[in-house]
């Protein structure tokens, strides 16, 4: 469904991404694990168009993707930013509506207005109150319902768990496979690779903009190496750090 | 005072005031910040006069071509506005600061190329620009200004500049096509710089590029500011306030840019978001300032109730 192919990005002098490759298909969860700073958010917010690559490509079900952010979102790439980023002062409701802004089927928005309260109930109970006024975890899934507005089929997720209570974080893990139950597919960029390597099936591990592993979720999470480095469980073989 | 003097602040209050309602758009409503656009004004007064000056007779007098005012209004926002395009393209991309920082080497550029152009007097400056600008031809473009305005602004495209100023990347994410929305909103507002620049020099009848420094870009953002962000009835207030301030503070002499900074500053203190941050002066606008009113006392009263059954428990 998603391929990106050598994809090299840089900010002014500083490369952030050397050369990346990787391939997401249809009905899949990937998850892209890597230390602060690795690159994780440089290839989310490339693949959405908001970054221009200096090489490399990333195709969408075998096209190359525009460059305008406005046309991947239509092609059905939507995007959950790291931080969340709600429009403050709008309604719930409000944000939720702008999220299918270049839809026009309105029965269909309405539908899918009505699985995303059936989703996330506690957004039900707030829709009238300034998205501003929201905790962060239903500011998180706030932003989570509004890319699934926009009705793309593959959700690129930076972080969701980044900043919220343990409680939550389980609850928003619990969201994505549920997310998954509705035919998306889904590249998830985390931290906390302990929970993220747990839902998906296959997984990436970015270092200073390479990948530098990939393999099935559950081999990943018994790597030795990515034991040591991302799960903070000392193997007993105690390789370093790769 | 006599009237004419009265007329005459009144001319130029209107006058800057086409220039503001422009940045109001770009600054206000979708969240750029300029510090160039006298270089826009400077176009649109040049190309203006090069409309309307007669032509050359005696030799050394710099000729135009002698068209009726219309033209050089239309001519003058149509220049600025192809301009603003090819700055735009070069220059939206950038982010926040590095926009403002570009907008300030353009209007900088401009002033400085127009100092060397001879063709145009260079820093002499360019007398005999005809005297059309009247009180009646300002408060006309003053008037198509707001209700343009007024409309763009509640239209879709309204809407999406307004997001763009919110959050500029959730709109990325949403579809909003961002780079359209702050090239319109650039492109409108350099069209109302420039037509603001013809009528400037129609009024003065002489044009120099020292009128169009940083100091009068500068100027036409306090004001937007001092008015507040996103209201256009703010807009109005502002370039009348502070149009008017420095020239009734004129008995001050030396003293007047002082009391004029001073009275900034106390407005920014007093109202941190401008004179009218937000909101409009329009029946619409003042059910809704009521509204917000009511519902914050609403929550209070909650927020009370809450703590008062809470200390109970
Ligand atoms: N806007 C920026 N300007 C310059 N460097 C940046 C910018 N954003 C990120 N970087 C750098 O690029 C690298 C990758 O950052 P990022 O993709 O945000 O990492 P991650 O999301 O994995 O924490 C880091 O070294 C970071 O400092
Ligand atoms: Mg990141």
């Amino acid at each position: 469904m998603l391929s990106v192919r050598d994809l090299y990005v840089s900010y002014g002098g500083i490369r952030a991404l050397k050369g990346v490759s990787l391939e997401v298909n249809k009905g899949e969860i990937v998850t892209i694990i890597g230390a602060n700073g690795a690159g994780k958010s440089t290839l989310l917010n490339t693949i959405s168009g908001f970054l221009k690559p200096q090489k490399g490509e990333v195709l969408f079900n075998g096209l190359r993707l525009g460059r305008q952010p406005a046309k991947i979102v239509k092609a059905g790439i939507c995007h959950v930013p790291e931080g969340r980023l709600v429009f403050a002062n709008l309604t719930v409701h409000d944000n939720l509506v702008l999220g299918a802004y270049l839809r026009r089927d309105r029965k269909a928005i309405a539908e899918d207005l009505d699985k995303v309260y059936g989703l996330f109930p506690r957004l039900k109970e707030r829709m009238r109150q300034p998205a501003g006024t929201l905790s962060g975890g239903e500011q998180q899934m706030l932003a989570m319902g509004r890319a699934l507005m926009t009705n793309g089929d593959l959700v690129l997720m930076d972080e969701p768990s980044l900043g919220l209570a343990p409680l939550l974080v389980q609850t928003v893990f619990d969201i994505i496979e549920e997310i998954r139950g509705l035919g998306k597919t889904i590249l998830l960029v985390e931290q906390n690779a302990f929970k993220a390597l747990h839902v998906a099936d296959r997984a990436y591990v970015l270092e200073q903009g390479r990948i530098v592993k990939e393999g099935r979720a559950c081999d990943i999470a018994n790597d030795p190496a990515v034991r040591d480095a991302y799960l903070g469980t000392k193997s007993k073989g105690g390789g370093g750090v790769a | 005072m006599d009237m004419t003097y009265i007329q005459g602040i009144l001319m130029l209050a209107g006058i800057n005031l086409i220039a503001v309602l422009g940045l109001c758009l770009l600054t206000g409503f979708t969240g750029l910040f300029s510090f160039g656009h006298a270089g826009f004004m400077a176009i649109g007064a040049y190309i203006g006069a090069l409309m309307t000056v007669p032509p050359s007779t005696m030799p050394g007098s710099i000729g135009g071509l002698g068209l009726p005012f219309i033209f050089g209004i239309l001519a003058g926002g149509a220049a600025a506005g192809i301009v603003s395009w090819f700055i735009g393209r070069i220059t939206l991309n950038l982010k926040g600061d590095y926009f403002c920082i570009a907008t300030l080497g353009f209007g900088e550029a401009t002033r400085l190329i127009l100092n060397n152009v001879q063709t145009f007097g260079g820093a002499r400056g360019w007398p005999g620009v005809p005297q059309y600008s009247t009180v009646l031809t300002v408060f006309v473009v003053d008037v198509i200004a707001v209700l343009f305005l007024a409309n763009l602004v509640k239209s879709r495209h309204g809407r999406n500049m307004i997001a763009v100023r919110e959050e500029e990347l959730a709109a990325q994410i949403a579809g909003v096509d961002v780079f359209r929305y702050k090239m319109i909103a650039l492109i409108v507002s350099a069209v109302y710089a420039g037509v603001a620049g013809v009528l400037f020099g129609h009024y003065m009848t002489f044009i120099q590029p020292k009128m169009f420094s940083m100091t009068k870009s500068t100027e036409l953002t306090i004001i937007v500011i001092f008015g507040g962000l996103g209201s256009i009835s703010g807009s109005v207030l502002g370039a009348l306030v502070l149009t008017a301030l420095p020239e009734l503070l004129r008995a001050f002499d030396i003293w007047r840019l002082v009391f004029y900074g001073a009275a900034v500053i106390v407005i920014m203190i007093s109202r941190p978001k401008g004179l009218m941050g937000g909101m409009e002066l329009s029946p619409a606008g003042i059910r809704k300032i009521r509204a917000e009113r009511r519902a914050r006392l609403a929550l209070k009263e909650e927020a009370a109730r809450e703590a008062a059954s809470g200390g109970r428990s």
